[in-house]
C-alpha cells in the first residue's frame, strides 16, 4: 500500500510544487517588450509603495476584522441556540447551512440585487419603515458599498462558524455545569467560566480558518461590487488578480501573488503555533 | 491441529518500547494454553505475534512444523476470538460466521453445512439473520466463537475474550470453553490477566512479567511449586504472604543471605496464643461464607509484618485480640530476597 | 422560565427568516417580470411569468455551462474520493516516520491561497495546451479537494476499529479484500458525505474556472452568471433564474444530507 499511496500523493502534489516553485522564480519580469530583465525585488519595493497595493492591504484587514468579529459573536450565539435540543432543530440547522453551500458568486449577486439601484428591496424596506428618508444609492459610496461586502459574507459563513461551534460546544461534559450550578453559578457566570474556556480550542479553529479564508476573498467582492466604487473595496486578491490577468504584469503581479502567499502563511503559522499547543495542552 | 512453538521470540517497538525479550514457548498439538500476566507485560503481543498481526524483530514462529514467522496472518490457517469480538457490524450473524470460509474459496455447501453445524453447536440459530448490534453480549461472544470455530483452523486463539462479560456469564463461558477444547481437541492460545481463568482452564500456564515468561507449568504444579515470587504472589487467591527472613546457614563460616519467605493463606492456621509458631494481633476479620479471611499483623502488639489466614468459617476469632499463628511447615515456600528466584 | 424558552425561539425564527430571505426575494424576482423588479418591489408575489427562465434557455443556451459544472465537479468528486479514500486509509492504519508532518503538509497545501498559484498555473496549463478545457480545471480541483478529502476521510477511517480489519485478516482476507469487504462498507456515510462536500466546492469554485476558460464553451456555472452581461441594462431577471437553477441542486443535497454535511464538516475540523 505504501508504494503506491506515495505515488498517488507525488502526483497530486507536483503541479502544486511546481507551481509553487515558479511562483518563486518571479525575479523575471514578465514584460514582452522588455524580453525578461532580472530586476530583483524592485517588484517588491514598488508593491510596498504602490498607494494601491497599500489601499487593498487595508480593506482586506478591515473586511476581514469586521466579519470574523461579527460571525464568531453570531455564530457562538447561534451554536448556543442549538446546542439545546428542540423540535425543528434539523430544519434550522438546514436552513442555516444552505447560505454556505451555494456558490460565493451566487450569493454576492442576491445581495447586490437586494440593494441595488434606488429601488432594491432594501432600500424599499428600510424606506417603508421609516428608517430612512431617502433611497440610499449603496455602491456609489465606499463607506456604504461596504455594508452588502461584509453583510453577505456575514450571511454565507456564519453557518460554517457555528457548526464548528455547536461541535466544540457538544463535547463539553454536561456534569460540569451540573456542578458550576450546584455551586451557585448564574447562567452568564456558567458561560465564562465553563463555556467559553472549554470552547477555546474550537473558538481558535474558527477564528483561524475564517480569517484565512477573509483575507483570501475573491469571488465576493468581484461579483459584487467588482472592488468599486472605483478601488475603494479592492482586496489583495482581486489587486492580484488584476494585475496579473487583466493589467498582464505578470512580474508585479506575481510578487503581488507571493506577498499574499506570504501572508497567509504567516498567519497560518501562528494558527499551527497556537492550535498546536492548544490541543496538545488540554486534550488527550 | 497442529502445535505452536515460539523460538527466541522478541518485540522490540520503534520507539524502543520492549514487548518480547526472548521468548521460548512450546504448545502441543490438542494442548491449551494459557498466557497470563499482568497489563503490559506482552501477552497480548506474543498472541498477535503467533496470529501474524505483528512481526516479530527477532526469533521465530512455528505452527506444525511451518515456520510462519514471515507469513501474513490470512495464510496461518489460525482462529482468533477478540476481546472485543470484531464482530462484521454490517453483515448478519450467519455472514459473519460465514466470512472465513467465504474467503477461503469454500464451495456453498460447504459454508452453508458448517454455519448451521456451528450455529446450533451454539445456540445462535435463532438469531442467524439479525446484525451483531441487535444481539446480547453473551450471543455475540458466542458469534466470534462460532466464527472461529466454524473455520476448523490449525490453532485457536483467544485475547481475553471474557473480560467483557458479566461475573455469571464470564463463569458460564468459562465451562463452555472447557467442553469446547475437550471436544474439539483443538491447540488452543488463550490470553488473559485473570489468574483464575488461567488456573481453571489451562493445560498448561505460562506466566509472563515484562516480556519474558517467568513459568510454564501444568496449573497445580504452579500453584504449589512457583519459580518464583513473582509467580507465587501472582496465582492463588488471596495472594501469598511474604515474610522477610533468613536460612540460617548450620556450617559455620558460611555467608547467610536474605530470603523471603512465602506461605499462602490457605496454609496458615489460627491457634490458641503461644501455641503455634508465632503470635499476631487481629487486624480485620472478613467473612467470606465459606471461609474467613483473616488479617493479621505479627507480634504480640501488632508491629510486625501483615499476614494474611484463610480460616474455617466456625472460627472464633475478633480483632484486637492476639492469637497464634502455626505456619505449615510442608507448604513453606522460600525465596532468594534479590533474585526472587525458589530455592 | 416560560419567557427564557421563548426568546430563544424567538431569535431562531429570526434567523431563519433571515437566512432565507435572501433566497426567497431571489425566486420571487426571477418568476417576475422585468418591468416590475425594480419599481415597486414587494415581497409579496404578484404576476409571475417564466420569461426569464426561457431566456435563459433559449437566447443564452444556458444548458452549456451546466453541462460543464456538471462533468467537471462529477469527475473531481470521483476522482478525488476513490483516489483520497486510499490515501486517507494508508494514513490512517500504517505506521511510517515522518507522517505527522506529511498530514501537515497535507493540510497546508489545503490553506494555499488560490490566488498566488494562478499565475504560474496558468502558464503550466498553457504550455500543456490545457486552456479552456476540462482537464485544465479537472486538475488544479483535484490539488485542492485531495486535502480537504483525505483530511476527512483520515478522520473517518481512524474511528473505525483496527480489530476489524485484523479479525478479516486473520479470517483469510488479504489487506485490500480486508479494505473492500469490510472497513469501505462501514465508511459508506463518511465517503458519501466526502463525496458532497468534494461536490460542493467543484461546483462552487470560481477563480480558477474564471482564469482557466477563454468563452462560454468551457465555463462553468459560477462563471457564466457572473459574466451575464446585457445589451443595454444588467439581465436581473436572468441572472437571478440562471442563480436558482444554480443552487438548485446544491441545496437539494444540503437539505438532504444537512446530518451528514455537519458531521463531516466539524469531525474533521475539530476532533482532528
Amino acid at each position: 500500500m505504501a508504494p503506491a499511496f506515495l505515488t498517488i500523493l507525488l502526483v497530486a502534489l507536483f503541479p502544486l510544487a511546481w507551481t509553487f516553485w515558479e511562483s518563486l522564480h518571479l525575479h523575471d519580469l514578465r514584460m514582452p517588450w522588455l524580453g525578461r530583465p532580472f530586476v530583483g525585488l524592485n517588484n517588491y519595493i514598488d508593491a510596498i509603495g504602490d498607494p494601491r497595493f497599500r489601499g487593498a492591504l487595508y480593506h482586506t484587514l478591515f473586511f476581514a476584522a469586521a466579519s470574523v468579529t461579527l460571525e464568531l459573536v453570531i455564530g457562538l450565539w447561534l451554536a448556543l441556540a442549538l446546542n439545546r435540543a428542540f423540535r425543528g432543530r434539523g430544519l434550522v440547522r438546514a436552513a442555516v447551512l444552505v447560505p454556505w453551500a451555494i456558490p460565493t458568486v451566487v450569493s454576492a449577486l442576491l445581495w447586490r440585487f437586494m440593494f441595488e439601484g434606488q429601488t432594491g428591496i432594501v432600500n424599499a424596506a428600510l424606506l417603508d419603515l421609516g428608517v430612512i428618508g431617502e433611497p440610499i444609492v449603496w455602491f456609489i459610496q465606499p463607506e456604504t458599498a461596504w455594508v452588502p461586502v461584509i453583510l453577505a459574507d456575514v450571511w454565507k459563513t456564519t453557518p460554517f462558524v457555528a457548526l464548528l461551534l455547536l461541535a466544540g460546544l457538544q463535547n463539553i461534559d454536561a456534569s460540569l455545569y451540573e456542578a458550576a450550578r450546584i455551586d451557585g453559578a448564574s447562567a452568564w457566570r456558567q458561560f465564562r467560566h465553563v463555556t467559553l474556556p472549554l470552547l477555546k480550542p474550537a473558538i481558535l479553529v474558527a477564528l483561524i480558518f475564517r480569517t484565512l479564508d477573509a483575507f483570501r476573498v475573491f469571488d465576493l467582492i468581484y461579483a459584487l461590487t467588482g472592488g468599486g466604487p472605483g478601488t475603494s473595496t479592492e482586496p489583495i486578491a482581486l489587486y492580484t488578480f488584476n494585475a496579473l490577468l487583466q493589467n498582464l504584469q505578470f512580474g508585479y503581479g506575481s510578487a503581488l501573488s507571493v506577498i499574499v502567499f506570504l501572508v497567509t502563511f504567516g498567519l497560518a503559522m501562528v494558527y499551527i503555533r497556537f492550535l498546536g499547543a492548544e490541543l496538545t495542552g488540554s486534550r488527550r | 491441529m497442529a502445535s505452536v512453538r515460539l523460538e527466541g521470540v522478541q518485540k522490540t517497538y520503534p520507539n524502543g518500547h520492549v514487548a518480547a525479550k526472548g521468548l521460548d514457548l512450546d504448545v502441543a498439538d490438542g494442548e491449551f494454553m494459557v498466557l497470563v500476566g499482568p497489563s503490559g507485560c506482552g501477552k497480548s503481543t506474543a498472541l498477535r505475534m503467533v496470529a501474524g498481526l505483528e512481526t516479530p524483530t527477532g526469533g521465530r514462529i512455528l505452527i506444525g512444523d511451518r515456520d510462519v514467522t514471515a507469513v501474513p496472518p490470512q495464510d496461518r490457517d489460525i482462529a482468533m476470538v477478540f476481546q472485543t469480538y470484531a464482530l462484521y457490524p454490517h453483515m448478519t450473524v450467519r455472514e459473519n460466521l460465514a466470512f472465513g470460509l467465504r474467503m477461503r474459496g469454500a464451495s456453498r455447501e460447504v459454508i452453508d453445512q458448517r454455519v448451521t453445524e456451528a450455529a446450533r453447536a451454539l445456540a445462535l440459530d435463532a438469531v442467524l439473520d439479525r446484525k451483531p448490534a441487535q444481539l446480547s453480549g453473551g450471543q455475540r461472544q458466542r458469534v466470534a466463537l462460532g466464527r472461529a470455530i466454524v473455520r476448523e483452523p490449525k490453532v485457536f486463539l483467544f485475547d481475553e475474550p471474557l473480560s467483557n462479560l458479566d461475573a455469571k456469564l464470564r463463569v458460564e463461558t468459562r465451562a463452555e470453553l472447557a467442553r469446547l477444547h475437550r471436544r474439539l481437541g483443538a491447540t488452543i492460545v488463550y490470553v488473559t490477566h485473570d489468574q483464575e481463568e488461567a488456573m481453571t482452564l489451562g493445560s498448561r500456564v505460562a506466566v509472563m512479567r515484562d516480556g519474558l515468561l517467568q513459568q510454564v507449568a501444568p496449573p497445580m504444579e504452579m500453584y504449589r511449586r512457583p519459580a518464583n515470587r513473582f509467580v507465587a504472589e501472582f496465582v492463588g487467591s488471596p495472594a501469598m504472604n511474604f515474610l522477610p527472613g533468613s536460612i540460617v546457614s548450620q556450617t559455620p563460616g558460611a555467608v547467610n543471605h536474605r530470603n523471603t519467605l512465602g506461605i499462602r493463606p490457605h496454609d496458615v492456621t489460627l491457634v490458641p496464643r503461644g501455641a503455634g509458631t508465632l503470635d499476631a494481633l487481629v487486624d480485620v476479620v472478613e467473612p467470606r461464607g465459606s471461609e474467613l479471611l483473616v488479617y493479621l499483623r505479627l507480634g504480640t502488639d501488632g508491629s510486625g509484618p501483615e499476614l494474611r489466614a484463610i480460616t474455617p468459617p466456625e472460627t472464633v476469632v475478633e480483632a484486637e485480640k492476639v492469637v497464634g499463628v502455626r505456619l505449615d511447615p510442608a507448604r513453606l515456600h522460600w525465596f532468594e530476597a534479590e533474585t526472587g528466584r525458589r530455592i | 422560565m416560560k419567557g427564557r424558552k421563548l426568546w430563544p425561539a424567538v431569535a431562531l425564527v429570526l434567523l431563519v427568516l433571515a437566512s432565507a430571505l435572501p433566497f426567497y426575494w431571489a425566486v420571487l424576482a426571477s418568476f417576475t417580470p422585468e418591468a416590475r423588479l425594480f419599481r415597486g418591489p414587494s415581497l409579496v408575489p404578484g404576476e409571475l411569468v417564466l420569461e426569464h427562465y426561457r431566456a435563459l434557455f433559449t437566447q443564452r443556451n444556458f444548458w452549456i455551462p451546466i453541462r460543464n459544472s456538471l462533468i467537471v465537479a462529477g469527475t473531481t468528486t470521483a476522482f478525488c474520493v476513490a483516489v483520497g479514500a486510499l490515501c486517507a486509509y494508508a494514513l490512517a492504519r500504517l505506521e511510517f516516520r515522518g507522517k505527522l508532518p506529511l498530514l501537515g503538509f497535507i493540510l497546508a497545501v489545503g490553506m494555499f491561497p488560490q490566488i498566488s498559484v494562478v499565475s504560474p498555473l496558468y502558464m503550466l496549463l498553457r504550455f500543456l495546451g490545457l486552456i479552456n478545457t476540462y482537464p485544465g480545471l479537472i486538475l488544479p480541483y483535484l490539488t485542492f479537494a485531495m486535502p480537504l478529502t483525505v483530511w476527512l476521510l483520515v478522520g473517518f477511517f481512524r474511528q473505525l476499529p483496527a480489530e476489524l480489519e485484523e479479525a478479516a485478516m486473520v479470517d483469510g482476507a488479504s489487506r485490500l479484500r480486508a479494505f473492500g469487504e469490510v472497513i469501505i462498507p462501514l465508511a459508506l456515510p463518511g465517503l458519501a458525505t466526502t463525496a458532497i462536500l468534494t461536490f460542493v466546492y467543484s461546483w462552487n469554485e470560481f477563480l480558477f474556472a474564471l482564469s482557466f476558460t477563454l468563452g462560454p464553451e468551457r465555463q462553468t456555472v459560477p462563471v457564466a452568471i457572473a459574466l451575464f452581461r446585457g445589451m443595454y441594462q444588467v439581465p436581473w431577471g436572468q441572472i437571478l433564474a440562471a442563480a436558482v437553477i444554480a443552487t438548485a441542486p446544491v441545496t437539494l443535497l444540503v437539505l438532504a444530507f444537512q446530518r451528514r454535511i455537519v458531521q463531516g464538516l466539524t469531525a474533521g475540523a475539530v476532533k482532528g
